[in-house]
């Protein structure tokens, strides 16, 4: 008798929907029906509509069921799924579902596909390429390659990843380490969660490839505490890695050494900006540090620290293995290469869409998104995590690379896409946004400390009409102080989600258009025609 | 991070214990409070001389580092932890009904615990489950689309395997 390979996701999205639980009832079910199957417990491929998804191992491809609950799993073999054959659940082969086969999957290539702990299944899938040509290309060689790959920061700042690279390398201070920031806090935002679970191992050679680029001998992951899985997933593959030198004191026998730590964090979302985050690993409250100095020159312990996203790291090893002309042909003017999106919310299709940059929020919204979960008009979304921008349905057009999203007064930040229906009351969300600010604030400068809280106070006196005309000048002020007076992001652009969301639906905050025509296109106060230059309607 | 709170009761060796076992790491006072928190449940303020002794800190350092983060908790809490995910995309799917719904059901509100000791309530910014909103986390147990319905036998679940309430 044949030995039916199944794949059922691992991926905490996939569990958090049964996955585990229908691993359990397929195991019964072929043992009850005598019939010999193997388990492998794959990533997810982000398709989160269908998952828990199946998928049957068969000549010509995999086939795929979702989404499955434990009571669909008799009628599945009963309808001889382990042959691919029709169910109403079945969804043909997996690579070729349009929502998967549209996508450009570089950093994700892997993801959903093969057993996330399995080396061999790695090696198998065209892991651990990028290093052997690392380790041809030498250090400069590699860093010169990044530079060309137009590859910017995926954590959010969009920062150049050469260039930071660079610096770092030709830091003289030792030792050097390299640090991953996985302190992905911004809601919407799954890609980091996704590679950590679904693919560790590009992870841990994206970050061996940037230690032996910048001469670095110590890394360590800055892990949030909220992924108790991904924390799992990562430790059982730096066993792995270590065990057969792809990390330690001898990495494939290039004679340089690299060890690798996970830090956990402990549930500050501040602690996912980098001075905070290294503050953090060295022991101490997440307080935002002054910079210049800047990490890459003086960083952890005081040494030259290289730090880039999980996505970042995890996309160096393509670029390597393909090279830069490879990647620097896909997106849009200075936004070179793919982007793995997260589409969030209320979203009919959500989940994690890996495309060239430049793809419109329109496409993401309803191609991929096919609109919202509830049915109802999408009304807001919100781009690049808490500290991102509202767009209005109108505004969909926008082309998802950094520059046009910023354009247009957003940021496009760690590529998370939040999908709101036209019940969602946008005074909330904004006050929701100052809120989220004085909660998570580290307290360090005043404009955040303070500005956060005065802001939700500010916007509960607008909403309850308690002199909005006044108060809309205090908030104005407000932003403009937080803005350019915040010593970090968290403070700097917690006045996006504010005034887009006062800019394009003032009738939430029971205000008229012209109340808030101060506020630029760009999001920026306009200053001019000082003192009063907006007319608040008088009430 | 603890699927069951850690029982194991505070006495100066386990903290000495602790200490003594990654005292030697870069950055050690984060890894002793989240190693006090697994094995104790919590960190209790008599536990703050001994790490602070032990990695050579003032107990102000100590104390500093505890209150910065929400995951260091001084006091005992109940026995599963549930994390209520209130950011945005979660709002979108109808968060705050549902931790509404939780505090009615549960009797509690955030940041407190049910008085039986089952249950710890805490809201939580984000579990990186944006695409299966609204989300929650029982202990290291993650649930996502969770209307009040889907909660309620959550509950009735956990709280039979648990063994009480």
């Amino acid at each position: 008798m044949k030995n039916s390979i199944l794949y059922v996701p691992r991926d905490s999205s996939a569990v958090s929907l049964g996955a585990d639980a229908v691993a359990e009832q397929i195991r019964k079910e072929a043992s009850s029906r005598k019939l010999d199957i193997k388990i492998v417990r794959n990533g997810s491929r982000g398709m989160f509509s269908h998952e828990p998804m199946v998928e049957v191992a068969i000549d010509g491809g995999r086939i795929a069921y979702g989404p499955v609950e434990v009571s669909d799993v008799a009628s599945m073999f009963d309808a001889n799924f382990l042959d691919g054959r029709e169910h109403r659940l079945r969804l043909g082969i997996a690579d070729e579902i349009p929502w998967l086969k549209s996508q450009t999957r570089l950093t994700f290539a892997r993801a959903g596909v093969t057993d996330p702990l399995s080396l061999d299944d790695y090696l198998a899938h065209g892991g651990y390429r990028g290093l052997a040509r690392a380790i041809e290309l030498g250090a400069a060689g590699v860093v010169a390659e990044i530079t060309k790959s137009g590859l910017r920061g995926r954590g959010g700042a969009g920062f150049p990843t050469g260039i930071k690279w660079k610096t770092a390398a030709d830091a003289a201070a030792t030792p050097k380490y390299v640090v991953c920031n996985a302190d992905e806090g911004d809601s919407g935002t799954f890609s980091d969660r996704m590679v950590m679970e679904g693919d560790p191992f590009v992870l841990i050679e994206g970050m061996t490839i940037a230690a032996l680029a910048i001469g670095a001998t110590q890394g360590y992951i800055y892990l949030r505490s909220e992924y108790p899985h991904a924390l799992r997933a990562l430790t059982e593959a730096l066993e792995t890695a270590l065990l057969k030198n792809y990390l330690g004191a001898n990495v494939l026998g290039t004679g340089k050494s690299f060890e690798l730590e996970i830090r956990l964090g402990a549930g500050a979302y501040i602690c996912g900006e980098e001075t905070a985050m290294l503050e953090s690993i060295e022991g101490r409250r997440g307080m935002v540090r002054f910079k210049p100095p800047i990490p890459a020159i003086e960083g952890l312990f005081g040494k030259p620290t290289l730090v880039n996203n999980v996505v970042s790291f995890a996309t160096v090893p393509i670029v390597l293995e393909r090279g830069a002309e490879f990647f620097r042909n896909f997106g849009a003017g200075n936004s070179r290469g793919t982007i793995p999106f997260q589409l969030a919310g209320n979203a009919k299709r959500p989940g994690l869409i890996e495309t060239s940059m430049g793809v419109t929020l329109r496409e993401l919204v309803y191609e991929y998104g096919g609109g919202t979960a509830s049915g109802r008009p999408v009304r807001a979304v919100q781009v690049g995590g808490p500290l991102g921008s509202y767009f209005t349905e109108s505004m969909l057009d926008v082309a998802m690379d950094f520059e046009s999203v910023a354009a247009r007064g957003g940021i496009l930040g760690h590529g998370g896409v939040v999908v709101f229906d036209d019940t969602v009351d946008m005074a909330r969300m904004a006050r929701y946004a100052m809120e989220f600010c004085a909660n998570e604030s580290c307290g360090k400068c005043t404009p955040c400390r303070i500005g956060s809280i005065r802001g939700t106070e500010v916007i509960d006196d607008i909403i309850n009409r308690r002199k909005p005309r006044e108060n809309l000048e205090v908030l104005r002020d407000l932003c403009d102080t937080m803005k350019y007076g915040s010593l970090c992001a968290l403070g700097g652009l917690t006045p996006l989600p504010v005034l887009s969301a006062l800019k394009y639906f003032p009738e939430d905050f029971g205000l008229a258009a012209r109340d808030v025509d101060f506020i630029g296109d760009d999001l920026t106060i306009s200053t001019s025609g000082a003192g009063n230059s907006h007319a608040i309607a008088q009430r | 991070m603890n699927s069951t709170n850690g029982n194991a009761g505070f006495d100066a060796r386990t903290i000495d214990d602790i200490v003594a076992g990654v005292a030697d790491k870069p950055g050690a006072l984060m890894l002793v409070l989240h190693a006090v928190v697994e094995r104790v449940g919590y960190i209790p303020v008599e536990a703050v001389p001994a790490i602070a002794r032990g990695l050579n800190l003032s107990r102000a350092e100590v104390h500093g580092v505890i209150s910065f983060y929400h995951d260091f908790r001084t006091e005992r809490p109940g026995r599963k932890i549930i994390r209520v995910c209130r950011a945005e995309s979660c709002q979108a799917m109808g968060a705050v009904a549902l931790a509404t719904h939780i505090k009615t059901r549960l009797g509690i509100d955030f940041g407190q615990t049910s008085a039986n000791g089952d249950f710890t309530l805490e809201p939580v910014y984000c579990l990186g489950n944006c695409a299966c909103s609204p989300a929650i986390l029982v202990g290291d147990d993650l649930y996502g689309r969770v209307t009040p319905d889907r909660f309620d036998e959550l509950l009735f679940l956990v709280s039979r395997a648990g063994g009480s309430a």
